[in-house]
C-alpha cells in the first residue's frame, strides 16, 4: 500500500542482532551488489533523458489573439440547464480522480480558442485579465496536469466571469463542443457576476448541465450545497492599492457605508441611522464634482467632503456591505482588506467559501428587515470581540480574497477536500489567522479522561552499568501497588545484562530491552512493551523515593494525564546581564520543569519525542549526551500549553555519597551546559513554552497533626 | 529451511537485476517511470500581451452594481414569501421571526389528547422540551410549536403509524400552514423506495428528521437529527467507551462491519459489496442474508457460508475492539450503528452517499468521522491505513466529545435541535462553528452570556490568550447592615490589599 505517511518503526531501536554474523556478512554483500547494479542501471538508463526533458521545458510565447478559431454552427447542441439536484455523488465522476498517495486532484485546462458564430462574429470578448491570472495560477499549482486522460477536473478556457460580456446561447454551444464535455461532468466554471437585467439571477444563466459552478453571488436557492463553490467577487483594487494592516482597535467612525448607487430604500434607511446617531455613522456616495482625470472609483464624497477610497474604509469599525442588483459585491473584498468588520445585509446570500470559512468570526450578518436596528445590534458586540473580528477579516482577505490566485486555489482545495475527505484541511487551518495559529495550543490529549487506576503504570529504568544501584531501584519500585510492568533499557552495548537468575524477583513482569546504540533518546522510545498509558521514567540511581511517594505521584498523574508529573523540580530564569536563559536548580519559590529522572507522563509523549520532536533537538541531545529531560519538558509544555506538576516536598534525590564526588567546578560546568540546552531549545521552538508555577501537589493530610495510620500516604519523605 | 529461503531470495534478486538491465527501456515506457518525462509539460501560455488584457468588469460598473430592478427591496422580500415555500422554504420566507421578538425563544407543545397513543421516543422528546427552560404553556407567547401527534414513525406499514394526520392538523387553530412549527421524524417512507415523504403535508414547518437526504433537505431550515433507539435514555446518558488514549491505537481490528446484506432493493448495492473487503485478519466484514420473512427466496451462493461466519463474532465485541467501524446506509441513509460506533469511540467510516449528517449545521464532522463514498468502497482499507496515529487519537477523542455533548441522551439531542434554531434567530448572538466543535460544546456555552471567546474559561489555550490579570471580589454579607462591624471590614481590607484585585 502506498501511504503518504512515513512508516514508523514499531519495533524500536532494540535491534538485537537476529541473524548470525556469518549470514549477515553474506546478506550485506548481496545487498551491496544489488545496490550497485541498481545505481548503474539508473545512471545508464535515465541520466540522458532527464537532461533532455529539462531543456524541453519551455513556456509558449504568443499573443492571445493568435489562437485557433472555432466556428460554431447555429444548430450545434446546447447543454441542458443546470441541474439543481446535482450533488457530488450523483453528478460527479469520482472514478476519474483515483486514489493517489498525495491526495491531490488533477486539473486540466483546455487550450485557448476563439469562438465565432456562423457569420464570423465573435461569441465573447477576449479572455479577461482576471481569468488569465486564474488559469495561470492553476497551471502553476500542484493541481495542474496537461494530460487530459489523467485529469479529474476540467477547466474550460472560455471566460464566463462576467455574464454581461457573453452571448449566452453561443457560449453554451462552445462549452458543449469541448472534447471531454460529457454533459459537463467534472467541469468547473468560474463566474463572479451572474445574471443580467432586469431579474439578475443569482447563478450563471449559461446552460451548463452537470458542470460545477464556482460562483460569486449565489443565493440559498441556487447554491447546490456540497457541489457548487461560493467564491468572492474579485475587486481589482486589491491588486492596485496597498493598504497596510492597521492594528485592531476603535476607529474614528463606528459604521460606514461606501457603496455607490444604493437602492433609494436602503439609502433612506441608512440616512435615518445617521440622523439618529450623528457623527459616528458616515454615509458616502459618488462624488459629483470631481475634476477630470481623477478616477471616480478612488473617491467617495459626503456632502462636499471628499474621501480617498478604499483608504477611508480603514477609518471605521464596521462597514456596510449591502446587496445591489446582485448579492455578491466586490466591496466586500475592499472592506476585508481594510480590516473593517463587514456588516452583511443581503438576505439569502451564500457568503464566499462558506463551506469552510466561519464567517461568524469575521462578520455580522443582519437581515434586511432589521436594518433600522443595526446600530444597537452592533453596539451589543463586546469590544474585544470586535478587535478579533477586525483581525479575522484582514486574514480572510489575505488568504482567500487578495488575488485571483488565492481565490482559485481555495476553490480547488475545497473540491479536493470533498474528494479526499480523510486528507482534508481542518477548520483551524482554514480559519485561524497566523498569529493565532502561532500562539494557540491544540492539546493532543484534549479529552479530559481519568484513566482507570487498574491500568497502572510501566516503569522504565534507563541504565548503563550501575547494576547494584539498578537492582535497588527495581526492588523499591516494585513495591508500588500500581506498578504493572518494569522495563529496563540496557544502554550498554559492550556488556551483557546480568543473567536472569541474578535479577531481583518481583511480582510484576520485568523486561530488559537491549539497545543498538548508547543514546539518551532510547529512554523515550514508545516501546511496544509499554501497554499502559502512564509511564514512570526513573534513573537507575534514584533509590530514595518511597513506595507511598511513587503511588501518590501516579494518582496525581491520573488526574492530569497530559502533564509531566515529577519529583525533582527545576526552574528556568531570564538572565538580564547575559540576555539569555539560565538553568536553576537551587531551592526557589517556583518550578517550571521536572526532571525525568523520576517523573510520570503519558506514553503519547514518547511517541512525540521519537517522531515529532521539532528541529534537530533529538539528534543534538543524543550527540551531547545531556538534556533529554529538558527536551521532554519543552515538548510537553509546547503541545499542551500547560505547566508541570511537582509532587511531594522532596528536594534531594541523589545519595549523599554521590554528591560528595561531584566537585564544585563539575557542578558549574553542568549548570552552564544545561543553560545552553535551554537556550538552544528555545531557539528551535521559536518560543519559550515552559510555564512557571508556584504550587506543588501533596497528599491532603500531609504534615497534619493526625494519626499516621489513618493517612493514605504516610510515608512521604521530607527532603 | 534456511537454505531454501536463501535460494528463493537469490533467484528473486537475479531476476530483478536481469529485468532491470534488459527490460529497463520498455519498463520506462510504461507507467512505472512515466515516460512523460521526455515531453515538455505544456503549461498555460504566458501571453505576450497579457498586461494589455481588460478587466473582467469595468471597475466603476463593479462598484455601482446598483439595484436597477423595479422592485423595492421590501416588495422583493414580499414576493419571495409566495415563491419560496414548502420544498423551498428558508427561515426568511417560512418562519415568522416577529413571534420570537416579544418574549424571546419560547417553545409550546400541543396538549396531548387522551385517545392518541404516543411512542416512547416521542414522549421522551416532548418531556425534554417541557423540561427545557424555553418551554412555555402559553401559545400566545410561543415562538416555536411542537405537535402532540406522534410523527416519528411515518412508515405506513408500521404499527406506530398515525393515520389521518392531515385532517387532524387542519383542525388545529394554531397550525397556520405549519409556520413556526417543528416536526420530529425518525422514519419516513416504506418498502420499496423509502421516500422522504411523511404522508402528510408539513407545509412550512421545520422538519427535524433522521436519515435526511441532502436533496430534500432545506439548508438553514431543516435539521438532521440522529436515529436513536427507543431505549435511548431520557437524560444523563451513558458516557463513551474510551477510557484511555493509547498510541498507537492498539486495537485488535482495524476496520469492522457486522450486519445485514441486502440482496435486493434500495441500499443493496452498498450492503452487497461489503464482504469484499473482509480479510479475516484486521478487517472483519461480516454479512448475513437472514432478514425479513422470505430471505431464502433471494438467497445466493454466498449466503450459507456467510451466515455461519456471521455467528462467530459478537457485534459488541467488534465495536469495542476496532479502530474504525463501517457505517453503511441501510434501507434509509442513517442507522443506529452511527451512534453506537460514536459512543464506542470506533471511528465511523460512512458509506451513505447524500446523507445530511446530524446537526451538520453546527457540527464539523470531518474531525470525528471518515466520510467515505459508496462508490469507492475498495479504497477504504488503504485510506484508513494511511491515517497517522496521532490523527486517529484526535478522531477518537472527538467522537467521545461529540457523543457526550450532543447525543448521549434524548435531552441532549432535543436541546441541540432547539439551540440550533435559536442561533438562527439572532445571528449576531449565536455560536460560531468553533464553539460548537470544541470542548465543552455548544450546549454549555451560552451566547447570551457572551459571544467573545476570551470571556469563557475554556478556550485560552486554543485561542492563544490568557485570563485577565485581575480579579473581582464578590463578598456575600449575611449579617445585618447595622452590625457592619469589624470582620467584614477586615475582609475587605485584606482583599483590596491584593495587587491583583480589580474591584470589590
Amino acid at each position: 500500500i502506498m501511504c503518504a505517511s512515513a512508516k514508523y518503526n514499531t519495533r524500536g531501536p532494540a535491534l538485537i542482532p537476529r541473524m548470525k554474523t556469518k549470514h549477515r556478512f553474506y546478506y550485506i554483500t548481496l545487498f551491496s551488489i544489488v545496490l550497485l547494479g541498481l545505481i548503474a542501471t539508473g545512471m545508464f538508463q535515465f541520466w540522458p533523458h532527464s537532461i533532455e526533458s529539462s531543456s524541453d521545458w519551455t513556456v509558449e510565447k504568443r499573443s492571445v489573439h493568435d489562437v485557433p478559431v472555432v466556428k460554431l454552427p447555429a444548430d450545434s447542441p446546447i447543454p441542458e440547464r443546470g441541474d439543481l439536484s446535482c450533488r457530488m455523488h450523483t453528478c460527479f465522476d469520482v472514478y476519474r480522480c483515483g486514489f493517489n498517495p498525495k491526495n491531490k486532484i488533477k486539473v486540466y485546462i483546455y487550450s485557448l480558442k476563439k469562438y465565432v458564430d456562423e457569420y464570423g462574429t465573435s461569441v465573447s470578448n477576449t479572455i479577461s485579465r482576471e481569468y488569465n491570472e486564474l488559469l495561470t495560477a492553476i497551471s502553476d499549482s500542484e493541481f495542474y496536469t496537461d494530460d487530459v486522460n489523467r485529469a479529474c477536473l476540467f477547466v474550460p478556457s472560455i471566460d464566463v466571469l462576467n455574464q454581461n460580456t457573453l452571448r449566452i446561447k453561443e457560449t453554451a454551444q462552445a462549452l458543449a463542443q469541448l472534447s471531454r464535455w460529457d454533459r459537463g461532468t467534472n467541469h468547473l466554471l468560474f463566474n463572479m457576476l451572474p445574471g443580467g437585467p432586469p431579474d439578475y439571477n443569482t447563478a450563471l444563466d449559461v446552460p451548463r448541465d452537470r458542470a460545477l459552478l464556482a460562483g460569486g453571488g449565489f443565493s440559498t436557492w441556487t447554491y447546490r450545497q456540497g457541489y457548487d463553490v461560493s467564491i468572492p467577487v474579485y475587486s481589482p483594487l486589491s491588486g492596485e492599492v496597498d493598504l497596510p494592516e492597521r492594528g485592531p482597535g476603535p476607529r474614528r467612525y463606528f459604521i460606514l457605508s461606501s457603496q455607490m448607487a444604493l437602492h433609494p430604500e436602503y439609502q433612506s434607511e441608512l440616512e435615518a441611522l445617521q440622523a439618529e446617531n450623528g457623527e459616528s455613522v458616515l454615509i458616502l456616495d459618488k462624488c459629483t464634482n470631481l475634476s477630470d482625470g481623477v478616477p471616480a472609483v478612488r473617491k467617495r464624497c459626503h456632502k462636499n467632503q471628499v474621501f480617498d477610497y478604499p483608504q477611508v474604509l480603514q477609518e471605521s469599525t464596521f462597514c456596510v456591505v449591502l446587496r445591489g442588483a446582485r448579492l455578491g459585491q466586490a466591496v466586500l473584498s475592499d472592506v476585508l482588506q481594510a480590516g473593517c468588520v463587514p456588516v452583511i445585509i443581503a438576505d439569502s446570500y451564500i457568503l464566499p467559501f462558506s463551506e469552510v470559512l466561519d464567517w461568524k468570526r469575521a462578520s455580522v450578518v443582519i437581515p434586511e428587515e432589521k436594518m433600522p436596528e443595526m446600530y444597537s445590534i452592533l453596539q451589543s458586540i463586546p469590544q474585544r470581540q470586535i478587535e478579533e473580528m477586525q483581525r479575522q477579516a484582514r486574514w480572510f482577505w489575505e488568504a482567500y480574497f487578495r488575488s485571483m490566485k488565492a481565490i482559485v486555489l481555495a476553490t480547488l482545495q475545497i473540491i479536493n477536500d470533498r474528494i479526499y475527505p480523510y486528507a482534508a484541511i481542518s477548520y483551524e487551518e482554514w480559519n485561524d489567522p497566523p498569529a493565532v495559529k502561532w500562539s494557540s495550543v491544540s492539546n493532543p490529549l484534549f479529552l479530559p479522561l481519568i484513566p482507570p487506576q487498574s491500568q497502572g503504570f510501566t516503569a522504565i529504568v534507563l541504565t548503563y552499568d550501575r547494576v547494584e544501584s539498578l537492582f535497588r531501584v527495581i526492588t523499591e519500585v516494585s513495591k508500588v501497588p500500581s506498578l504493572s510492568k518494569l522495563l529496563v533499557v540496557w544502554n550498554n552495548q559492550n556488556k551483557n545484562p546480568p543473567e536472569d537468575s541474578l535479577w531481583p524477583k518481583i511480582r510484576v513482569p520485568l523486561k530488559v530491552v537491549r539497545t543498538a546504540e548508547n543514546k539518551l533518546s532510547n529512554r523515550f522510545f514508545p516501546y511496544d512493551e509499554i501497554e499502559t498509558e502512564a509511564v514512570l521514567a526513573i534513573d537507575d540511581d534514584i533509590i530514595m523515593l518511597t513506595s507511598d511517594e511513587l503511588q501518590f505521584g501516579y494518582e496525581v498523574w491520573r488526574e492530569f494525564p497530559d502533564r509531566l508529573v515529577g519529583y525533582p523540580g527545576r526552574l528556568h530564569l531570564w538572565d538580564h546581564e547575559m540576555n539569555k536563559w539560565k538553568y536553576e536548580s537551587e531551592w526557589t519559590n517556583e518550578v517550571s520543569m521536572v526532571l525525568t529522572g523520576a517523573a510520570f507522563y503519558h506514553k503519547y509523549f514518547n511517541y512525540l519525542y521519537t517522531y515529532k520532536m521539532p528541529g534537530d533537538i533529538k539528534n543534538w541531545v543524543d550527540a551531547h549526551m545531556n538534556c533529554e529531560d529538558i527536551a521532554m519538558n519543552f515538548l510537553v509544555a509546547n503541545v499542551t500549553g500547560k505547566s508541570v506538576i511537582k509532587v511531594t516536598p522532596r528536594k534531594k534525590f541523589k545519595c549523599p555519597e554521590c554528591t560528595a564526588i561531584d566537585g564544585l567546578s563539575l557542578d558549574q560546568t553542568h549548570m552552564v551546559e544545561r543553560s545552553e540546552c535551554i537556550n538552544k531549545f528555545a531557539s528551535v521552538f521559536g518560543t519559550m513554552p515552559l510555564k512557571v508555577v508556584e504550587h506543588r501537589a501533596d497528599p491532603v493530610l500531609y504534615k497534619d497533626d493526625f494519626p499516621e495510620k489513618l493517612k493514605s500516604f504516610p510515608n512521604i519523605g521530607s527532603l | 529451511m534456511q537454505a531454501r529461503k536463501k535460494y528463493i531470495f537469490l533467484t528473486f534478486l537475479v531476476s530483478w537485476l536481469l529485468l532491470f538491465f534488459f527490460g529497463g527501456d520498455q519498463l520506462r515506457r510504461f507507467a512505472f517511470f512515466s515516460g512523460r518525462k521526455a515531453e515538455a509539460r505544456k503549461n498555460w501560455p504566458h501571453w505576450t500581451d497579457r498586461t494589455l488584457l481588460k478587466n473582467f468588469a469595468d471597475p466603476e460598473e463593479l462598484q455601482r452594481d446598483g439595484d436597477r430592478s423595479l422592485l423595492l427591496p421590501r416588495e422583493r422580500r414580499a414576493a419571495w414569501l409566495s415563491v419560496y415555500k414548502n420544498s423551498r422554504c428558508r427561515m426568511e420566507t417560512c418562519f415568522d421571526f416577529s413571534r420570537c421578538e416579544k418574549t424571546g425563544f419560547k417553545v409550546f407543545t400541543y396538549p396531548r389528547e387522551r385517545d392518541q397513543p404516543i411512542s416512547d421516543s416521542y414522549s421522551k422528546i416532548l418531556a425534554s422540551i417541557e423540561r427545557s427552560h424555553y418551554y412555555t404553556p402559553n401559545p400566545e407567547e410561543a415562538c416555536l410549536f411542537i405537535l402532540s401527534i406522534d410523527t416519528l414513525d411515518r412508515d405506513h406499514l408500521s404499527r406506530q403509524y398515525v393515520r389521518d394526520v392531515d385532517e387532524k392538523i387542519r383542525g388545529f387553530p394554531l397550525w397556520n400552514g405549519g409556520r413556526n412549527h417543528l416536526i420530529f421524524n425518525l422514519y419516513s417512507g416504506t418498502w420499496p423506495n423509502y421516500t422522504e415523504d411523511l404522508g402528510f403535508d408539513i407545509g412550512q414547518a421545520i422538519l427535524a428528521k433522521a436519515s435526511f437526504d441532502t436533496e430534500s433537505f432545506r439548508p438553514g431550515f431543516d435539521i438532521s437529527i440522529p436515529l436513536f433507539s427507543k431505549d435511548h435514555p431520557q437524560r444523563g446518558g451513558e458516557r463513551g467507551w474510551l477510557y484511555q488514549d493509547s498510541i498507537p491505537p492498539k486495537k485488535k481490528y482495524l476496520l469492522v462491519f457486522k450486519g445485514k446484506r441486502y440482496l435486493t432493493g434500495i441500499g443493496s448495492s452498498t450492503r452487497n459489496a461489503l464482504h469484499h473487503i473482509h480479510n479475516g485478519k484486521d478487517i472483519i466484514s461480516l454479512t448475513t442474508c437472514k432478514h425479513g420473512k422470505d430471505w431464502e427466496k433471494h438467497k445466493d451462493t454466498r449466503c450459507d457460508k456467510d451466515n455461519v461466519d456471521y455467528e462467530k463474532f459478537d457485534y459488541q465485541e467488534l465495536l469495542h475492539n476496532s479502530t474504525f467501524c463501517i457505517v453503511p446506509r441501510g434501507r434509509r441513509l442513517g442507522s443506529f450503528r452511527f451512534l453506537e460506533a460514536l459512543q464506542a469511540a470506533c471511528i465511523p467510516v460512512l458509506l451513505s452517499d447524500g446523507w445530511e449528517l446530524p446537526f451538520a449545521e453546527a457540527i464539523d464532522w470531518s474531525k470525528a468521522v471518515i466520510v467515505g463514498s459508496e462508490r469507492l468502497l475498495l479504497q477504504i482499507p488503504s485510506a484508513v491505513r494511511c491515517i497517522h496515529p496521532e490523527r486517529v487519537l484526535a478522531f477518537q477523542q472527538q467522537t467521545q466529545f461529540l457523543w457526550d455533548a450532543y447525543f448521549s441522551s434524548v435531552d441532549k439531542i432535543v436541546h441541540t435541535t432547539l439551540e440550533i434554531i435559536k442561533d438562527r434567530l439572532s445571528p449576531h448572538r449565536s455560536r460560531s462553528r468553533f464553539l460548537w466543535n470544541t470542548l465543552p460544546g455548544g450546549l454549555l456555552v451560552l451566547p447570551d452570556f457572551s459571544t467573545y471567546l476570551g470571556d469563557f474559561p475554556f478556550y485560552y489555550l486554543q485561542h492563544g490568550s490568557s485570563p485577565s490579570e485581575k480579579f473581582t471580589a464578590f463578598i456575600r454579607a449575611v449579617s445585618q447592615a447595622a452590625s457592619l462591624s469589624q470582620p467584614i471590614l477586615r475582609l475587605i481590607q485584606a482583599v483590596s490589599g491584593s495587587q491583583y484585585c480589580a474591584q470589590v
